[in-house]
């Protein structure tokens, strides 16, 4: 029976529909060979080198920090587009559209994901951060890719901070009033940062409450319509573009950098 | 019971802990052969090994579940959007462990001539299916699993609909913000929320370029690159976490600071005494109104400040760091001078203002410049 069963699954493997999805021609890699072939001829493997000192398997050594964010921003990616079906960014359906995820989804847990998996990226991120300086990680030749996670860390936090407006709730609106009110204070470039009073002419300013760096920011003079519509483009198509431009840098340089640092 | 809650709660004000956690970071991470001597005198390099692993997580474990007890403690601790805190605090403190016991495995051997222990495992070439594959799916698995128990147990917060004219009392940023609003105590809001932020980042950025020490890369250690990771753990764990912690937990009403276990009342006053130098200086010291010239106003301030960046740069130069200045290279070290004084003036306005109640060092409210 189970030889048979063996034999069926040979039979499809060798079929030409399936050797043309899979370049290897599917099936479990057994041999050396075909374990070295498998991470060359798969797009989803590819990322990976075929061989690696062994050292980098140790979770002592690696804590799998890195890893783990990339992982995590899958799963919020995936969350957050399930939310997205539900979510109308307008102060009118917006809280409404959250509660009702709360309350009318039997067993809906993908709020709850999508929040504390956010939570939960920016503790793997400055963990991964951690272990890279405290291995010694970002010593040349991998100086720049040191700089391309700082990019990494900070996109992370503001994908995490201008999803905390979507839901629209008090929580919500009060935390980014505080940090957006920071944005006023910028140099020259918030009305009360310092030094913007001087750039006039006459008594016409150029930084005032309708053209400043907080403005900017949440799209007029208080928190309203046109910030919730500005928050929900940049945490759902800005930033998650420009993260994942800098993440597949920062991939590419791991591998072109000599792979997981190991001692000389 | 109560006796010891007021003791904790009346140690934890900044003014106490702050002071006290700095001076014993420096005895814990020995920077050089005086702290190191205390540091193996109070057994705290025994910290990195099991023992103190154990005993660092049943103090803290025994710290928390007590404090549950308590319900002004359980109350700011269990709210749902600060419990990647706990979390935090937690994995901070384990894999600080993680890292500072493999490295001091690694000295030990270092001291013997002995190549770290990463060496000897990184001479072995392995493939990556399906030794690393596994490890990363068994990885996923596990966060999935965790995120999963996460949210079935914990709802996501969701409080009032929004409403600008009803402000909740504090209004807190998220938590991954608070070490910046937790500044802005002492701080202008030009500084506290945009130049430092920036130069965090810029600092961050430029430690690859400045630290020229190559030649520890690839495995823990502590001995062979005491600075660096001294000035890092400095600013991660005291001007990061700390400051997020108290932000966090420990700031309730009106931003007052709170006791772990006091009952946040919003009708608990703080005196607001604070008063700019300008103020101490022609106003009390002399007796006088403040002079209607800015600048002669705030002249004293101005000089505080260029002396600090210029006489306490020559003067680091001169003692401390006069190897270092040669390592590095005049470029180099200048740059780590100015990133390390602009860090270092935290905690030292903090220091001013529990002192002498100083509010700002130079302050011209006409142009929104106040340090």
């Amino acid at each position: 029976m189970l030889d048979k069963l063996k034999k069926l699954l040979e039979n499809i493997r060798q079929t030409q529909f399936v050797r043309s999805i899979f370049r290897m021609g599917g099936g479990f890699p057994r041999d050396v060979r075909q374990r070295m072939f498998v991470m060359l001829n798969n797009f989803f493997m590819h990322l990976h080198p075929v061989r690696i000192p062994k050292h980098a398997i140790k979770i002592k050594y690696t804590w799998c920090m890195g890893g783990l964010s990339f992982f995590i921003f899958l799963v919020l990616a995936v969350t957050g587009m399930l939310l997205m079906f539900y979510y109308r960014p307008t102060v009118e359906f917006a809280y409404g559209d959250v509660m009702d995820m709360n309350e009318q989804v039997p067993l809906g847990i993908m709020r709850e994901i999508h929040r504390w998996g956010a939570h939960l990226m920016i503790i793997t991120v400055w963990l991964h951060m951690f272990r890279v300086f405290m291995t010694g990680s970002y010593k040349p030749p991998r100086e720049f890719n040191w700089v391309i996670g700082v990019i990494l860390l900070l996109l992370t936090m503001l994908l995490s901070f201008t999803g905390y407006l979507l839901p629209w709730d008090q929580l919500a609106i009060w935390g980014i009033s505080v940090g957006s009110n920071m944005a006023a204070a910028s140099p020259f470039a918030g009305t009360e940062g310092p030094g913007a009073s001087l750039l006039k002419i006459g008594s016409i300013n150029f930084v005032h409450k309708g053209a400043d760096a907080r403005f900017v920011l949440i799209a007029g003079r208080f928190i309203g319509e046109a910030a919730l519509v500005r928050f929900y483009v940049l945490h759902c198509v800005v930033l998650p573009f420009t993260i994942m431009i800098f993440m597949a840098v920062h991939f590419w340089r791991v591998r072109k950098d000599g792979g997981i640092s190991k001692p000389l | 019971m109560e006796a010891i809650k007021n003791f904790i709660n009346a140690c934890a004000v900044p003014s106490r802990m702050f002071p006290v956690i700095v001076l014993l970071f420096f005895f814990v991470f020995p920077v050089n052969s005086f702290f190191e001597k205390y540091n193996k005198l109070f057994f705290l390099d025994r910290l990195w090994t099991k023992k103190g692993g154990i005993f660092l997580f049943s103090t803290l474990t025994m710290f928390l579940s007590i404090g549950m007890l308590d319900e002004n403690f359980r109350h700011t601790v269990s709210k749902p959007d600060n419990l990647p805190i706990v979390g935090l605090i937690y994995a901070s403190l384990f894999f600080l462990w993680v890292a500072l016991s493999q490295a001091r495995e690694n000295d030990l051997r270092l001291e013997k001539n002995e190549k770290p222990k990463e060496w000897h495992d990184s001479q072995e070439k392995i493939l990556v299916w399906p030794d690393l594959v596994s490890i990363e799916l068994i990885a996923m698995l596990f966060a999935l699993g965790f995120l999963f128990t996460w949210g079935i147990l914990v709802d996501a917060p969701l409080e009032e609909p929004a409403n600008l004219a009803t402000s909740p009392n504090p209004a807190k940023a998220p938590w991954y913000f608070l070490a910046l609003q937790e500044m802005l105590v002492y701080f202008d809001p030009a500084l506290a929320g945009v130049i430092f932020p920036t130069l965090i980042v810029v600092g961050l950025m430029a430690i690859p370029y400045i630290d020229n020490n190559h030649k520890a890369t690839g495995y823990y250690t502590f001995k062979e690159r005491k600075l660096a990771i001294t000035i890092f753990l400095f600013g991660w764990i005291i001007l990061w976490l700390f400051m997020m912690v108290i932000g966090t937990i420990l700031r309730g009403p009106n931003w007052n600071f709170y006791g772990p276990f006091e009952y946040w009342d919003p009708h608990k006053v703080e005196a607001l005494t604070n008063i700019n130098l300008s103020e101490y200086l022609y106003v009390i010291g002399l007796n006088m109104g403040l002079p209607g010239n800015i600048f002669i106003r705030e002249a004293p301030g101005i000089f505080l400040i260029s002396l600090y960046f210029i006489g306490g740069g020559f003067l680091l130069t001169k003692t401390v760091f006069k190897n270092l200045f040669k390592s590095l290279g005049p470029l180099r070290y200048s740059f780590f001078l100015v990133l390390l004084l602009f860090a270092t003036s935290l905690p030292i306005k903090m220091t001013l203002r529990w002192l002498f109640n100083l509010k700002y060092i130079v302050s011209i409210p006409e142009f929104f410049f106040n340090i």
